[in-house]
């Protein structure tokens, strides 16, 4: 009965986190980059976003303010990456660190910054799932939506095969360095969004939000994958799993809750899961494979032709 | 249309891996020319065409593609002149893309590219009818991803893309050497058809002296960063393998050393 009550927040929380994960299938699965900066720029978002609603500005401007500050995070790890010859893993985690005093001055070095819920017109906040629901959904088919249209139109496939096969790329004269940088600044867009609408679901930012945010998206787009690769192997059915990826991963994590799990413990769990997504396919293969039964006749394969 | 100009390059300088690959590289292509280039182990053709490709940049010498001179352009921007075929058939294409978005793609090579649909509707037809003039069954397969198929598949389908957009120099690195001997014939067929009906200015390295016999106008010989041997015309048409070694041997002053050209003799 109390899981049932949970659901609808779980749900709630778990789009949000899903149009993050979206942030995160751009860098790591179409630009093939394990991007960190995702701790940093999602607490950014909720940063920026908290502090103009604070000063009175529109919630949507903030929120277009927040977005546009993600893009700004990624541009400086795409610059570290491409231009100072830095490898992504570590120009990821040198942008998270900088971004971690960057968002303490932004919240004017203060731990935490509360949203008014009630003198403020939240797009989504805690106290209303049904309506946090509707709006974050609204908003993710949007993005899903302006995201199929980028990826088919002649910048957004350059974009793809970038990621697919850089060499292939620079060969066709695509400039791979200026699409990194524009990847990871799209990417790190939609983080920063999603961490803005997170403040205002929660009521505050606060700096250690965002701590292993990467793993949670990662965790979403493993769950979500596992299942919508088996459907369709396309762009659109695989952003939509992420999003159910994301719902999951939030159910998953306030039933154990609820099953009494110490709260200590939840960035573990966090951990845990991804791990296993990591490990089964390895697993599978490394240990439980064995070579199949060739049928008995084999006709000839003119595949090779 | 190329003019390469004493180019030097020396990878791992100052160490004791040091490896002169270019030393003193002087190549003028003429409009039209169809090069074979041959030669021994590490006699430096895969670096001269990298060189040209502008995959880095030379340590000394100029490179000149169509009267520009493209000794600093990026590798991307010199795109615009040249279509690439790898050695590897898995480095042409893009595996997690479809087939028609590898062409999309290679349409496009040297545009400024928008934000604009990928893919036009009649360009799909144009794709399915040059799909079919490769004869392996792929013009039905337009939205496969590149991945699924076989590398010769893969390689005529990079053949395609590297002529799609008619560059002004068509560069095959060994680009037959990783497929087995029936599909490297039907690619080289698909390679003297392309180059023949465009007539391209290409640079074709190979390890098969009959294959650098049989094809193109012209067959240089590279050893130790330099060419050293150069026929065209009659001459080459009437070469004989053993007369090119004997050829090879005269300006190297030493015997060929290729155990992959050995072995395909």
């Amino acid at each position: 009965m109390a899981f049932l009550y949970a659901l609808p927040g779980a749900v709630a929380e778990g789009l949000i986190w899903g149009l993050m994960a979206i942030g995160v299938y751009i860098s790591y699965k179409i630009l093939d980059i394990a991007d960190l900066t995702v701790d940093g720029s999602i607490c950014t978002g909720g940063c920026v976003c908290a502090v103009l609603i604070s000063h009175g500005v529109p919630v949507w401007v903030s929120v277009l303010v927040s977005f546009i500050a993600g893009m700004l995070t990624g541009v400086i790890t795409g610059l570290l990456h491409t231009a100072l010859g830095i490898p992504a893993i570590l120009a990821g985690i040198l942008t998270q660190l900088m971004l971690y005093s960057i968002n303490l001055s932004i919240l004017g070095s203060k731990s935490l910054i509360a949203i008014d819920p009630r003198a403020n017109n939240l797009l989504v906040h805690m106290s209303d799932n049904i309506r946090s629901i509707i709006v974050a959904g609204g908003l993710i088919v949007a993005v899903i939506i302006l995201l199929w249209l980028f990826f088919y139109t002649e910048v957004g496939l350059t974009l793809k095969s970038t990621g697919d096969n850089p060499d292939m790329s620079r060969a066709q004269g695509i400039n791979v360095k200026l699409n990194k940088v524009i990847g990871l600044a799209i990417a790190n867009g939609i983080v920063a969004f999603a961490g803005a609408l997170l403040a205002q679901y929660k009521g505050s930012a606060n700096i250690n939000d965002g701590r292993g945010a990467i793993v949670i998206g990662l965790a979403a787009i493993f769950i979500g994958l596992s299942v919508s690769l088996r459907i369709k192997p396309n762009f659109v059915v695989s952003l939509i799993g992420v999003i159910g990826g994301g719902i999951t991963y939030y159910i998953v994590y306030n039933f154990v809750v609820l099953l009494g799990l110490k709260t200590d413990f939840l960035k573990m769990l966090s951990a845990i899961i991804v791990t296993i997504f990591l490990a089964v396919p390895y697993i599978k293969s490394e240990y439980f494979s064995k070579p199949k039964e060739l049928p008995a006749e084999v006709n000839g394969g003119d595949s090779d032709a | 249309m190329l003019k390469i100009n004493n180019l030097h390059k020396t990878f791992n300088a100052g160490t004791i891996n040091a490896k002169t690959a270019l030393n003193g590289l002087d190549l003028t292509l003429n409009d039209g020319d169809f090069v074979t280039v041959i030669g021994g182990n590490g006699a430096g053709k895969s670096t001269m065409l990298n060189a040209i490709a502008g995959v880095w940049k030379p340590d000394f010498g100029s490179i000149e593609i169509d009267g520009v001179d493209a000794t600093n352009m990026p590798e991307h921007k010199r795109a615009a002149f040249l279509g690439r075929v790898f050695q590897d058939p898995m480095k042409g294409t893009a595996p997690d893309m479809e087939i028609a978005e590898n062409l999309a793609i290679a349409a496009r090579r040297g545009t400024k590219r928008k934000l604009i649909w990928g893919i036009k509707k009649d360009e799909r037809k144009k794709y399915k009818e040059l799909l079919a003039t490769l004869e392996l069954g792929l013009e039905t397969r337009l939205s496969c991803k590149v991945g699924l198929l076989s590398g010769g598949q893969r390689q005529a389908i990079t053949l395609l893309m590297a002529t799609l957009r008619r560059p002004k120099l068509l560069l095959l690195d060994e680009h037959t050497a990783a497929l087995d001997p029936k599909t490297a014939a039907k690619v080289l067929e698909i390679t003297d058809k392309l180059v023949n009906e465009n007539k391209l200015t290409t640079l074709m390295i190979t390890h098969n002296m009959h294959d650098a016999i049989a094809h193109g106008n012209r067959l240089i010989m590279m050893h130790e960063g330099k060419v050293i041997v150069d026929v065209s015309g009659e001459d080459k048409k009437k070469l004989t393998i053993s007369e090119l070694l004997g050829l090879f041997e005269k300006a190297s002053g030493s015997a060929f050393a290729s155990d992959k050209v050995m072995l395909s003799k």
